[in-house]
């Protein structure tokens, strides 16, 4: 039960993320809330394709006799990493101009749509 | 302007930022042999502008990279990464032409572990240049943009 | 009354996924890998390249690439039509 860490730890981050979500007013705060539940994602991914003892699937100067990782999970992670830094710049775009229209970026005194 | 960083940030960034655009290109080119490839190296080789926009400023880095340029490096790579799979249409999209024949990257590899060769590859190493060049220029368009709208986005003075 | 829902709602979820970490295969054993051994096997022969995971994003599944490619474009697309000065 204790070999399972990875997907515990996958949890954690998760949930941490999904606590700012919720309970912060700030729109920083909820950008690296964002955040944290993507990379919880890519870490789920890469842990899928593990075998034991085995060494990275590349042919050049590999080590002798020795088993290769599953390859599929890691290409599938590399387009996940770079839409989520399309995601995270398009929001802090979003909250620069937001400050610049109201003065302020709590999202209690956010409300209406503003000319 | 009065605040500016200091004279060994200055220096240190004028000697370093030519070393990480190479090692950038390096990892473009072997990304067929070695970890890497084209959306990595693209990223390395971003991180050298972001040196340069924090170190000079948004005004003194604005004759050295022009953002009409970089667009146009983008849409570039873009174009050259489609037409690429095009060519391959006589059997099915994307498919690796080049592969195991005669001409430009057309060797075949030794079975097994070896020593990598850099002729190897078929149309992978020219796909690998196309998108490391797209990333770079979108990386770098997305920082200089949003430095230069920062000016109009400052606290507003109640006068 | 409205935070405490909140409150019980992220317990709730919090729970359920430990309990699903719990009770997940062990690590380092996949059940299934019958396309990744075909991988394995046949990537140096079939394209030439030593590296095998970047056959797989360029060739064998080249679709996927081109669909993030047009992600990061429409995103550089975004933020250049946020920030443009309206003329006067």
């Amino acid at each position: 039960m204790i070999g399972n860490f990875p997907y515990i730890a996958v949890a954690i981050l998760i949930g941490l993320g999904v606590y700012t979500l919720i309970f912060k007013k700030n729109l920083i705060k909820i950008a690296i809330g964002i955040t944290l539940i993507e990379s919880g994602a890519n870490l789920f991914l890469i842990t899928l394709g593990y075998r034991k003892g085995s060494v990275a699937p590349i042919y050049t100067q590999a080590p002798e006799g020795m088993n290769m990782v599953l390859p599929t999970p890691q290409a599938l992670t590399l387009t996940s990493i770079v839409i989520g830094v399309a995601t995270t710049a398009l929001i802090l775009s979003i909250a620069m101009i937001i400050y610049k229209k109201y003065g302020t970026i709590n999202t209690d005194e956010v409300r209406r749509l503003k000319e | 302007m009065k605040n500016e960083m200091s004279r060994i940030v200055r220096t240190v960034t004028t000697l370093i930022y030519g070393f990480i655009i190479i090692y950038g290109f390096y990892v473009i080119a072997h990304g067929h042999l070695t970890p890497g490839g084209g959306f990595q190296g693209g990223a390395i080789a971003a991180s050298a502008f972001a040196l340069l926009v924090v170190t000079y400023g948004d005004q003194g880095v604005k004759d050295f990279l022009k953002i009409d340029v970089l667009s146009l490096v983008e849409s570039t790579g873009l174009v050259l990464f489609i037409a690429f799979a095009f060519f391959g249409l006589g059997v099915t999209f994307f498919y690796n032409f080049m592969a195991n024949s005669g001409g430009l990257f057309g060797n075949s590899a030794i079975i097994g572990i070896n020593p990598g060769d850099l002729n190897t590859g078929g149309t992978i190493p020219i796909m690998n240049i196309a998108v490391g060049l797209e990333v770079l220029a979108a990386l770098g368009v997305i920082i200089l943009t949003m430095s230069a709208g920062s000016k109009n986005t400052k606290k507003k003075e109640n006068s | 009354m409205k935070k405490s829902i909140f409150v019980i709602a992220l317990v709730f979820f919090v729970a359920f996924m430990i309990l699903a970490a719990f009770n997940m295969r062990i690590f380092g054993e996949p059940s299934v890998s019958e396309m990744d051994d075909y991988y394995i096997q046949n990537a140096q022969a079939e394209t030439g390249a030593n590296n095998v995971v970047t056959t797989i994003v360029f060739d064998y599944r080249g679709f996927d690439t081109l669909g993030e490619a047009t992600v990061l474009f429409t995103a550089v697309l975004g933020i250049t039509a946020l920030f443009r000065e309206a003329a006067k």
